[in-house]
């Protein structure tokens, strides 16, 4: 009978992602309510020496499966081994990152053990001996409580909602065989281009410094680049400042951009059209600056400042870098 | 590149012709209000504007670009009620040459997993060198479809997608991952997802509409697909977003003395700095 909570952690360039210690602890949550043990999967190269790290944060067994063929990450190497891995220890719940690499993955996954996915979820719960994981849809304008009628029940959880919490356990050790036929695996990283700038991506920042049409300009950022800087934020835009061509599309919150969950979402020149309140109402302390008083945007702030944002931004700049310095 | 069974190796130059697949949905609009029912079972659909799921837009875009570059044909599937048949015309106005609308009462309620298997036993079906989905749709923002039909079809996949190249025997791509950008390259048959940034799809011209009205489209039912249809997960209960406390407007004669009190609550109240 399917027994136990196992994750798929995620690593890169041989240091653990913070998703996969949001995962270690949720799992470790639900799995103390049934006295069950909680495992993970971590795939890679050379990365063995990680596993310790995800027992502090609650982990028991690690199945560990070090092999160049598994690095960098391509979806149907990695695929196939975590499905493998899956039956050979029939979890009753599988969870894993709702990151760009753990949304690919899961849903092969799934589709290659049969059963169902919850992506994206905000939270998840023990119900009835069920897990019923709670998720956004239409970019949060409603929310599903979905249940998976099949084994292992799967959910991709959106990262940064979760705590991680350490809750040291044995993180022992259990080598996996890897055999990949090499020939089964058509697809080929030729390329890894890494950002630069230093910037944590909007779906993963603790911080979102956001304008709208109200920056008037491309140059009219840059003042949001200085805020952003001093909380060691990430500077977002709304559709309107992406389509007119102010930031790149990589940039945008919202139903047809990023949906996001930062601790403090600080909204500048921004009206607040129902697509990008989609984006962003899940982020867990919202200011809204703007000088239009009747913007929607402000039914959705925990605070709001009506005034010209070009006056206020550069106050609230030296106002922030007295308190964290 | 597939082989041809028009022309000879010495003119395999020539025989660039792709066979693409653009998998649609038909959505609410991006500026609908969603209201859910009050029993909880889904949402009210009376006032809503349906439109197609703007990352599938940009999979056709894609497909009528690779199509006019290299020729070939353009078949749209959609899995939906009646009303997707829109949405399948949309697409034959845009420029696509055929369609297969999948409609059946029993797809009400499909999780990913069905709709994949239903798209896969219609493709199955269909000359496919190169699939392309949308990342996800914007109504149930689940974004496992293009992946599952992959699967399904025991194909590559290449998700998330922001620029495609087509060498004739492989798709070359970018996608963006967190902090950087990967350039993947995989084998023909293989499954697109499209990502913002992939095109800029066209609209529909006049002629291309009136066009539309005349291209087959091929409607299925459920037993003509031969796949089981219960869905493995099911959505128990749509409820409205947790309620947020009412804001604070912060008060203040000058926006320095606005910025500091700002400073002070985010500070000391909400704890976010």
């Amino acid at each position: 009978m399917a027994k136990g909570v196992m994750i798929v952690a995620e690593q890169r360039d041989g240091a653990l992602r913070k998703i996969s210690l949001e995962l270690a602890s949720t799992a470790r949550k639900l799995a103390d309510q049934s006295g069950d043990e909680v495992s993970a999967i971590l795939l890679g190269s050379g990365i063995e020496g990680l596993a310790v790290e995800l027992g502090k944060y609650g982990v028991d067994k690690v199945f560990v499966g070090d092999n160049a063929a598994l690095e960098p990450y391509v979806t149907e190497a990695h695929a196939e081994v975590v499905a493998k891995i899956v039956k050979e220890n029939d979890p009753s719940i599988l969870l894993l990152g709702a990151s760009v690499q753990g949304k690919d993955l899961s849903s092969r996954v799934a589709a290659k053990l049969a059963t169902g996915l919850a992506t994206d979820c905000t939270d998840v719960k023990i119900d009835g001996g069920k897990l019923v994981a709670t998720r956004p849809m239409y970019a949060g304008k409603c929310y599903g409580e979905v249940v998976v009628a099949a084994n292992p029940q799967m959910a991709s959880l959106r990262p940064n909602v979760f705590p991680a919490a350490e809750n040291a356990k044995a993180g022992a050790v259990v080598k996996v065989d890897v055999a990949i036929d090499a020939a089964s695996i058509k697809s080929k990283v030729l390329e890894v281009q890494k950002d630069t700038s230093g910037k944590v991506d909007l779906t993963e920042a603790t911080v979102i410094v956001s304008g709208g049409r109200g920056m008037k300009g491309p140059e009219g950022f840059a003042i949001l680049d200085e805020l952003a800087d001093v909380l060691k934020g990430t500077v977002g835009a709304s559709r309107a400042a992406v389509d007119a061509g102010w930031k790149a599309q990589k940039d945008q919150v919202g139903q047809t951009g990023k949906v996001v969950s930062p601790n403090l979402y600080i909204a500048c020149g921004i009206s607040g059209a129902i697509q990008h309140l989609a984006g962003m109402s899940s982020s867990k302390c919202i200011v809204a600056i703007n000088k239009d008083a009747e913007a929607p945007i402000f039914t959705k702030a925990d605070y709001g400042v009506v005034d010209d944002l070009f006056k206020v931004i550069p106050e609230l700049t030296a106002v922030c870098k007295k308190l964290v310095a | 590149m597939r082989e041809s069974p028009r022309l000879c190796d010495a003119q395999e130059k020539e025989v660039l012709t792709v066979n693409i697949i653009a998998c649609v949905k038909q959505v609410p609009d991006t500026e609908a209000q969603i209201k859910v029912k009050a029993d909880g079972s889904g949402i009210e659909e009376g006032q809503i504007k349906w439109v197609m799921n703007p990352y599938d837009e940009y999979g056709v875009e894609e497909a009528l670009k690779l199509k006019e570059k290299n020729g070939g044909e353009v078949t749209v599937v959609s899995v939906g009620p009646a009303r997707a048949m829109e949405t399948i015309r949309t697409a034959l106005a845009m420029g696509a040459d055929k369609g297969v609308h999948i409609c059946d009462p029993v797809f009400d309620g499909a999780d990913a997993f069905v709709v994949a298997n239903a798209l896969a036993a219609v493709i199955k079906t269909l000359p496919h060198d190169i699939i392309l989905c949308g990342q996800r749709a914007i109504d149930d923002d689940a974004g496992q479809v293009g992946s599952m039909l992959a699967e399904a079809l025991g194909l590559p996949q290449l998700t998330l997608v922001t620029k495609l190249e087509y060498t004739g025997s492989t798709v070359k791509v970018i996608r963006p991952i967190e902090g950087a950008q990967l350039s993947v390259e995989t084998v023909l048959p293989c499954v697109v997802t499209a990502q913002k940034g992939l095109n800029e799809p066209r609209y529909a011209s006049l002629p291309g509409i009136m066009k539309a009205k005349k291209k087959p489209v091929d409607v299925k039912d459920a037993a003509a697909l031969g796949i089981a249809t219960d869905a493995k997960a099911k959505v128990a209960k749509t409820i409205p977003p947790p309620a947020r406390p009412p804001g604070k407007i912060i008060c203040g004669d000058e926006p320095a003395q606005k910025a500091a009190e700002l400073g002070r609550l985010l500070r000391e109240e909400a704890k976010a700095i």
